[in-house]
């Protein structure tokens, strides 16, 4: 293979200044990518990645300090002026971003921001570069296209919008599109589309796509190559399947082992990472990782590795690691390296399911809301259904892993718990007693029970308070003492793994799981019965998922908490979850044991739920059968008649006749069990069939 | 969509309606017309000043009530009553308000376009000489208040006009007496004498639109869409011309609104200085002459207006952002 | 893409370094401390009091006797600026600091309660923004002479606070989704403690800004009035009120009456609006990410 690369990037350096000192957020970037490849970028916050992305296409600030070389082709990038480059971006080589909404012009129709693109390059109409847009927005799976080119952004969903920056992407035919965690705010069966809406540009315009995520199994779908970025510089590269399955830099080896399985039943303790990624200023001598690596000698904080080929391994197989040759001959899993935490069961998980007492009951739990629009003249034009009749119960030391996709009323579910509200319609039952007859007092009292956790660790917290307040207030509310407050809190800090030194510190002091902790701290100052979990390790960096998870379970396992754990990632569910429920648009599409209902899915929802989870694994990507779903998630405003979920069924579309359909159509499925008449795993659909998705190895 | 609009104008009218009623209560049970009368010399038999008072409906024995009844049943037949000199309030008001219209207009015109265009260019050549210095004199002229700035201006021209040897600019007055309205001769009299005045307004259009039309553009050059813009291949000039100004704008939306409404309540200052008899002189005046027929029409104009700036706001940012407007 | 780094600095020590780095804030705060001084201290020091005729000098330019000259009864500018400007400088910072307090509880809490509160709060904002403020001042002034100018400051305070409550109200409303608030509520938290302990200190920086902000505004509203015979009265001085007396002399050889006491309301008010700018870098430093891409 004698080709010319296609870009070059070579010794790229990013530096930017702030008042602290000097930020190096890119160090000595080296990565090549052929025409026509896959190259995957990984990495976690403070990596680089996207940095050095924006470097390519010479959209960093003037302020930024950028050395090295990027050669397109063999001619340099850097240097060059903006009109200069302005020739070829979005010509030659093109850019998807994170957040459509926001990377979307608010006040221009989509069609019109697409015939841009194409107008800036071609010497076309006005005409001709709107039909161009229209033809591109079917290119992109756009269903009417032509009514929707004049729509604004705001108007599209989010899976729609992206596809729309795709269409934007392609339209002048690139070379090379960089993709910049383009499915990061997407839901999973939307983020399904977009990568194979992805992969149809690819074979459309022949382009090379860098695909830049932190998400390991997206790249193990769609990467034929991979670099592995940390502390913005990259400490192992090489072919997807050399990376995956003989990982040879401690990094990289901790973060494929602390990722939590789908496809695994046994529930394996995670092998965390200790610590967390390092600050990019003033950065210590020796390799960056040295803090939190397992295997660090002396000459690990003295010299920084460099990205040296292994012997043995395929072609390209770097790894930038003093003891990488060590890894390689002894072959070391990542389960040798980073001690593995023994976590046993809890003790009530010893007692039947069904003999053990209800911490929480919903009872055809019903909340809607009224439907307001308009931000000046504010009236309703409808009702969203947000939870439309949803049954579950947890019993003492459960986990019931609550899971769906946006709009399908899992926040609204946990908000109605936590409120203690008497609902619209159905009942809610904590720890026995009814919420609707509920005075102020007793809430008051039941609150000492029942606690929360939320998902985003920066905005849980009060910033202007220090963590001794913030810890110190679910005690002062509910009268404990101010003598004994102090101690308490110390103890909530060791019991999470914190300093009790640290009490006075303030939340912008600590890292994102740092945050977290204390969240958890704080949710555990009363001695809860019952602890609700909001996507508690969603807005954390991957590597430091692992050790709050763990730490979740062992406190389940010491305090014999209960747990509701809302996630929409359900690998993490499948790891800490007894019983899962899946919810789509308000109500409850299959709930049972976690492993019968990820092994044997029974509801087609689900099973393509499980179907469009990437998994860390490339062999079995490739091999996977994909479910793709079609359209979007209805409005909750207007869910379809019978069963919701029927517009996008794939056995709606696929298997079933006419008569069939019409069932579906009119009737509205109940939850009926799966596993025999007694049984506890239920479904709602009419033609509900268990089999193995996550083994479905149909090819594709 | 339109019975809300009807609503929310129904809301904006009873508040009207209070304000009006309020004002012109304050200013009946406030202010004091009888002390106009008895403060002459010689001073008029209390008969015939109470007779006066009745007619104009400004007599402090009458219960407030009646004179409140009488003044809104006029205000029903569109007659604002008479002033405390027994002029027609109606009449007063006409042609006051053009006088102000056009003192004001091309002033806050040009310093709103002028203040506009700077803030752009200010945001986008960000803290190059030029941002600093339009920053700076911006800033200055914030901190001088409109008399300071009024004051020196009158007597900066007529500085001017001395070095230069000729009446260019004039300080006082609208025009100069003798003069037809409509000849070139008057017009560019009127013009002469509009000069200063509207560099006041000029000047202050100026210094407040190009900080707040600086600080709007800050606030979204920094926008990803920018740079999605860039990506597409637009240079950063054009990009930052085309998608930035035009969201820009939104929140600025708000503010040309309620100036383009309120720009009378502004020109108090500058008629009593440049001696312009338009509203913002009359405004003062009544109260001082202790006019309350005069005060509560004022208080009712501003009240108007203040509601159609609101309004106007709503509109232009529904205008302006596609993001309200369909819902 | 810049990471977050662990500051062991606390808070306000980063705030007062950002602060002192912009030289032209802290000149401005300064000029007010040197103000303060001027008005409160000068008269013990200076040799004129306000209230002091030199029969042997009407209106005579500024000398080394008179430093800022004297008027035609024979008072001395000096120290007639240094009287007035006490008022002005009073006049400021109760004013804002009242009017700052009463948007920030009626917005907190329009934001927090909404239902009939807010409906209440709200309506009653419309109305006095509705409300010919300057009018209503002025007609009510004469009513209020004799009796201490501080409901003078009361009034104009009350005429103040509307557009801040607007935008705490709407703070508040996104403040209100924050998870923090959540979690304090789902513990049990009361209402006006949560609103007194986690909203209104998260809007800290907004109403130190909005207060710097209205210091400027009041003086300038006292000088707008007073030019008219409606704010400050007499026998009491402000800064507005000598400019009221003697604008007319300004383009006369005694234009120094006007001139003076003119410049140093400027230099107030210019450095009020310093610090002010400088507070709202130093305290929010997200504007200028802008610029060159």
């Amino acid at each position: 293979m004698t080709a010319q690369p296609l870009l070059e990037v070579s010794n790229l350096s990013v530096t930017f200044p702030s008042e602290a000192g000097p930020v190096a957020a890119v160090r000595s970037l080296s990565y090549h990518i052929m025409p026509g490849e896959v190259l995957g970028i990984v990495g976690e916050s403070g990596s680089g990645k996207s940095v050095s992305s924006l470097a390519v296409m010479g959209l960093l600030p003037s302020r930024a300090k950028i050395t090295g070389s990027i050669r397109f082709k063999g001619a340099e990038l850097l240097g060059q002026s903006d009109k200069d480059l302005s020739t070829i971006r979005g010509r030659r080589i093109s850019m998807i971003f994170q957040d459509p909404l926001s990377a979307l012009t608010p006040v221009f129709t989509v069609g019109d921001q697409i015939a841009e693109a194409v107008l800036i390059h071609q010497k076309l109409s006005g005409h001709a570069a709107m039909d161009r847009a229209v033809e591109l927005l079917e290119l992109v799976g756009i269903p009417n296209p032509r009514q929707r080119a004049s729509a604004f952004p705001h108007e599209f969903s989010g899976g729609m919008r992206q596809r729309a920056m795709i269409a934007m992407a392609i339209a002048n035919d690139p070379e090379l599109i960089i993709a910049d965690e383009p499915t990061t705010a997407l839901d999973v069966t939307i983020q399904a589309q977009i990568l194979e809406t992805l992969e149809k540009a690819r074979e459309t315009t022949g382009a090379a796509i860098i695909m830049i995520t932190h998400d390991l199994g997206v790249i193990a779908g769609a990467a034929d190559r991979v670099t592995v970025m940390y502390a913005g510089k990259p400490v192992e590269t090489g072919a997807i399947d050399d990376v995956f399955y003989q990982p040879r830099m401690p990094y990289t080896l901790g973060l494929l082992g602390s990722i939590p399985r789908l496809d695994m039943a046994e529930r394996q303790p995670l092998t965390p990472i200790e610590g967390s990624p390092p600050s990019l200023i003033n950065l210590p001598r020796g390799c960056p990782f040295t803090p939190r690596c397992p295997m660090r000698i002396e000459k690990c904080e003295q010299v920084e590795p460099e990205l040296v080929v292994l012997n043995a391994s395929g072609a390209g197989h770097a790894a930038a690691c003093h003891r990488s040759n060590e890894i390689e001959q002894q072959n070391l899993k990542s389960t040798d390296i980073f001690p593995a935490p023994v976590i046993g069961e809890p003790e009530v998980g010893a007692v039947p399911r069904a003999q053990r007492e209800a911490v929480l009951e919903l009872r055809d739990l019903v909340k809607h809301f009224p439907l307001v629009k308009g931000a000046i003249l504010r009236r309703r034009v409808g009702t969203v259904f947000a939870v439309d009749g949803i049954s579950l119960d947890i019993r003492e030391g459960e986990t019931l892993g609550l899971v769906g996709e946006s709009g399908c009323g899992k926040t609204t579910t946990i908000m109605e718990i936590l409120n203690l509200t008497t609902p619209a319609s159905g009942r809610i039952v904590v720890f026995g007693k009814d919420t609707a007859g509920m005075t102020a007092q007793d809430r008051f009292a039941v609150r000492e029970d029942l606690s929360v956790v939320f998902q985003d660790p920066q905005a849980s917290l009060d910033p202007r308070m220090p963590v001794s307040s913030i810890l110190a207030e679910p005690l002062e509310t509910h009268g404990v003492p101010a003598g004994e407050r102090t101690a308490r809190i110390e103890e909530l800090l060791q019991i999470v793994g914190l300093r009790a030194e640290h009490m006075s510190r303030y939340p912008q002091e600590f890292s994102g799981g740092q945050r977290q902790r204390v969240g958890i701290a704080r949710a555990l100052a009363l001695k809860p019965r019952l602890v609700v979990l909001d996507e508690p390790v969603s807005a954390l960096d991957v590597s430091i998922r692992a050790g709050v998870i763990n730490l979740l379970e062992k406190l389940r396992m010491d305090l014999g908490l209960a747990y509701l754990f809302v996630a929409h990632d359900l690998s993490v569910v499948r790891h800490i979850a007894d019983r899962v429920a899946v919810m789509y648009l308000g109500k409850i599409a299959e709930i049972g044991e976690v492993n019968r209902v990820f092994s044997l899915p029974a509801h087609p929802y689900t099973q393509a739920l499980l179907s469009a989870i990437p998994l860390p694994d490339p062999r079995k990507e490739r091999a996977r059968r994909r479910i793709i779903l079609k359209g979007d998630i209805p409005n909750p405003s207007d869910p379809p008649s019978g069963c919701r979920f029927r517009t996008r069924c794939q056995k709606f579309a696929g298997e079933l006749n006419d008569q069939q359909r019409q069932r579906c159509i009119d009737e509205e499925p109940l939850l009926t069990a799966q596993n025999g008449p007694e049984g506890d795993h239920l479904a709602a659909c009419h033609y509900a069939e268990s089999y193995a998705v996550l083994d479905d190895v149909g090819g594709k | 969509m339109g019975r809300f609009l009807l609503r929310r104008l129904a809301y904006l009218i009873v508040l009207v309606v209070i304000a009006t009623a309020a004002t012109y209560l304050l200013a009946a049970v406030a202010l004091n017309p009888r002390s106009n009368f008895e403060g002459r010399n010689p001073p008029p038999p209390p008969e015939v000043v109470d007779a006066r008072l009745d007619e104009l409906n400004l007599n402090d024995k009458t219960p407030i009530t009646d004179r409140f009844t009488r003044w809104v049943s006029g205000l029903v037949r569109s007659d604002l009553g008479l002033t405390v000199d027994g002029g027609s309030v109606n009449d007063e008001m006409g042609r006051r308000v053009w006088v102000s219209l056009r003192l004001l207009l091309i002033g806050s015109l040009l310093g709103t376009l002028a203040g506009v265009a700077a803030g752009a260019y200010s945001a986008v050549k960000q803290y190059n000489f030029s941002d600093h210095a339009i920053t700076l004199v911006s800033f200055v002229i914030l901190s001088v208040n409109t008399v300071v700035l009024a004051v020196f201006l009158a007597n900066a021209g007529t500085s001017f006009n001395n070095a230069v040897g000729n009446r260019v600019v004039y300080n006082t007055g609208e025009y100069s007496p003798g003069l037809e309205a409509w000849t070139s001769e008057g017009i560019v009299d009127r013009l002469k004498h509009l000069i200063l005045p509207s560099l006041v307004l000029v000047l202050q259009g100026f210094a407040f639109y190009s900080r707040y039309q600086r600080n709007s553009m800050l606030d979204v050059l920094g926008s990803d869409f920018v740079r999605t813009a860039q990506a597409k291949g637009l240079r950063r000039s054009r990009a930052l011309i085309k998608h930035a100004l035009r969201t820009a704008l939104i929140p600025m939306g708000t503010f040309f609104a309620y100036q383009f409404a309120l720009i009378f309540i502004g020109s108090i200052f500058v008629e009593k200085i440049f001696t312009w008899h338009g509203m913002g002189e009359w405004f003062v005046q009544s109260i001082q002459k202790n006019d309350v027929n005069a005060t509560a029409a004022i208080g009712m104009f501003v009240a108007i207006l203040v509601l159609i700036a609101g309004f106007l706001s709503d509109v232009v940012t529904v205008a302006l952002d596609p993001r309200i407007r369909r819902s | 893409m810049v990471p977050k780094k662990a500051d062991p600095d606390s808070r306000s020590r980063l705030v007062l370094r950002r602060f002192l780095r912009r030289r032209l804030a802290v000149a401005g705060l300064f000029l007010v401390a040197l103000f303060f001084v001027f008005a409160y201290l000068g008269p013990f020091v200076y040799k004129w009091q306000y209230n002091q005729l030199d029969f042997q000098a009407f209106l005579q330019p500024p000398s080394s006797e008179h430093w800022f000259g004297t008027t035609q009864n024979g008072f001395d500018m000096l120290a007639l600026t240094m009287r007035g400007m006490q008022k002005s400088l009073i006049i400021g910072l109760i004013g804002a600091v009242l009017s700052t307090g009463i948007a920030a509880v009626a917005g907190a809490a329009a934001g927090y309660f909404s239902g009939w509160t807010d409906r209440v709060t709200i309506a009653l904002i419309d109305l006095l923004l509705v409300l010919p403020s300057f009018l209503i001042i002025a007609i009510l002034s004469p009513v209020f002479s004799g009796r201490t100018w501080l409901v003078f400051v009361l009034l104009l305070s009350a005429f103040q606070w509307m557009i801040t409550a607007r935008v705490v109200r709407s703070m508040t409303l996104s403040m209100k989704e924050r998870e923090f608030v959540y979690a304090a509520r789902f513990t049990g938290v009361s209402n006006w403690k949560i609103i007194v302990r986690h909203i209104l200190p998260n809007m800290s920086s907004f109403l130190i800004i909005d207060a710097t902000i209205n210091v400027s505004s009041l003086i300038l509203s006292e000088v707008g009035l007073s030019f008219f015979g409606f704010g400050v009265q007499p026998p009491d001085i402000s800064l507005g009120t000598l400019i009221n007396d003697h604008w007319q002399s300004a383009s006369t050889p005694n234009g120094y009456q006007f001139y003076l006491p003119a410049f140093l309301l400027i230099l107030l008010v210019l450095a009020v609006n310093l610090v002010g700018d400088g507070l709202r870098d130093a305290l929010d430093p997200n504007a200028g990410i802008g610029g060159d891409r």
